[in-house]
Order: structure tokens, then C-alpha cells, then sequence
């Protein structure tokens, strides 16, 4: 049984180096900005997930006690990296890409980074 | 009477639960000290910060969303190999990346919060953009010959779910 678990653990440990290394390698071998973001986002968080089941598992097995902390890490990743990306690409959007480079939306107002909207045109309601 | 003492108490019944439960995941140790801890941090801070939270969520199918985080992991999964190939085997000039504009149906800022989320985690996109009437979401594809069926299948994978479960 402990054996197995060790097995269990290892392959865990090895798939979550494996896709933080791809990422990284992402990052340098993809030569835009927007494509850059596609990789840090995606095989960090298999990368991160691997490691964190891993180390669940370690506790459960050979420490006896299970530890929630990881359910709470994984939570957090989930609810922080769409968000980071979506910030990252925010920025590099007003600083390098103009206007005319994107596609139109299609409808009467342009994207939220370009376009003003008046206060009474509000389409959901924030106040 | 006693509705508005309850409400006093717990203007955000589902903030309370949700602290609650992470302060107990925190200390990692289920006793009855921590429960009251927890419980009074969970009556302390929506009480304080009250005002933050005009608008409460409405999740109106729970069951759908759980069966909704668990499509999403899944995803998550399948997206990680289907950009790790991207990155391995495809040279930088034969990856096709281009934008996608997707037309929203969601009309909640929380539904089109945790599509845009989704979106941003799942096979070969990011969400960069929303346009200033929140109807379209400006999608980056990393690598794609048919936009239009990328758009579709974010429409009817996780859009069509989200109306459900939020609306």
C-alpha cells in the first residue's frame, strides 16, 4: 500500500514539474505578448495542481492527518489566474495594440478599453 | 422582529458560510473554539463591509454549478495538454493566433465574471476584453483554423450552463 502511494506521489510530482517547466518554456519560446499569456495561465495550473494533489496525498498517507490547505491554494489559483492574465493583456492592449488592429464588436459600442460610455448608458446596473 | 434581527446579524447569509468555511480550511483543525471564531468573523466582516455588497448573486440552480466546476476541471486538464502540444511540436509562424469575438447572452456581471474566468482557463483562449456595453467578450486564440467553432463551442459549452445556473 505505502508503496503504491510513494508510486502515486512521484508520477504526481513529476507531471506538475513537467508542466511548470512547459509553461516556462512557453514563455520564452512564443513570441507575442498575447501568446505569451496562453502559456503561463494553462500549464501552471496543471503544473501547480499536480505538486498540491501530491502533497495532499503525502499528508493523508504518511502523516496521518489530511490537510485542507491545498483545496484552499487551488481555490485561490482558480479565482487569481483569469484574472492576472486578464489584467496582463488589459495593460499590453492600451500600451502596443491600436483600435483598428482589433475586430469590431458588432455592436453600437467599441471595446471597454477604447470606448467611452456615458453614466445614464450604463448597461449593468453597478450602483 | 425577528426577521430583521436575523437580517442585522446576517445580511449576507452565503459571505458568513463561505468565511465560516474557509477560516475552519485555514486553521485546518475542526473544534468548537474555531466554529465560534469562525462565526464571528463571519458576522463581524459582512456586517462591516455591508455597504461593498449592494447586489447579492443569485445562484438559482447550486447542483448545475457544481456540475459546472467539475466540466471546468476537466477542461482545465485537457487545456494544459492542448497547450503544452501547442508549445512542443508547432513552430512560432504555423500557429495561427487571432481574435475571436464572442456575443454574450449572460446579462449579470457575476455570470459574465466567471465566463470570462472560464474562458481564460480552458483550451487555447484568453479573455482580453469586454466591450463597453458588456454584450461582446474579446477573446485571444492562441492557435485556430476555425474561429467561428471556437466561438460556438464557448457559447453552447459554458455560456448556455451559465444562463442556467445564473439566470
Amino acid at each position: 500500500m505505502e508503496i503504491f502511494a510513494e508510486i502515486v506521489i512521484s508520477l504526481m510530482l513529476v507531471i506538475g514539474g513537467l508542466f511548470g517547466l512547459l509553461g516556462s518554456f512557453g514563455l520564452i519560446k512564443l513570441d507575442d505578448t498575447m501568446r505569451r499569456l496562453h502559456a503561463p495561465t494553462k500549464a501552471t495550473t496543471l503544473g501547480v495542481g499536480g505538486v498540491l494533489i501530491a502533497s495532499m496525498l503525502y499528508f493523508a498517507v504518511f502523516m496521518g492527518d489530511v490537510s485542507y490547505h491545498e483545496l484552499l491554494i487551488t481555490a485561490f489559483l482558480f479565482i487569481t489566474a483569469p484574472i492576472t492574465a486578464n489584467f496582463v493583456a488589459k495593460a499590453h492592449m492600451h500600451r502596443d495594440v491600436k483600435e483598428r488592429d482589433l475586430p469590431r464588436t458588432g455592436g453600437r459600442y467599441g471595446w471597454a478599453g477604447y470606448d467611452e460610455i456615458g453614466d445614464e448608458e450604463q448597461p449593468i446596473d453597478t450602483k | 422582529m425577528i426577521r430583521k434581527i436575523l437580517y442585522r446579524l446576517f445580511p449576507h447569509p452565503q459571505l458568513t458560510f463561505f468565511l465560516l468555511l474557509i477560516w475552519l480550511l485555514l486553521v485546518n483543525n475542526l473544534t468548537v473554539g474555531n466554529v465560534v471564531l469562525g462565526l464571528i468573523l463571519g458576522v463581524l466582516i459582512p456586517g462591516i463591509t455591508q455597504p461593498f455588497w449592494p447586489n447579492r448573486p443569485k445562484v438559482a440552480r447550486p447542483l448545475k454549478a457544481a456540475q459546472y466546476i467539475l466540466l471546468v476541471l476537466w477542461d482545465i486538464c485537457v487545456a494544459n495538454v492542448a497547450v503544452a502540444r501547442i508549445i512542443l511540436f508547432k513552430t512560432n509562424a504555423n500557429t495561427h493566433s487571432q481574435w475571436i469575438v464572442v456575443p454574450l447572452d449572460l446579462r449579470s456581471p457575476e455570470a459574465i465574471t466567471v465566463l470570462a474566468g472560464t474562458i481564460t482557463m480552458t483550451p487555447g483562449t484568453v479573455t482580453a476584453m469586454l466591450s463597453a456595453d458588456a454584450q461582446h467578450l474579446l477573446v485571444h486564440c492562441l492557435d485556430s483554423e476555425d474561429p467561428d467553432a471556437v466561438r460556438d463551442e464557448i457559447k453552447h459549452r459554458y455560456e448556455r450552463r451559465l444562463k442556467e445556473i445564473f439566470e
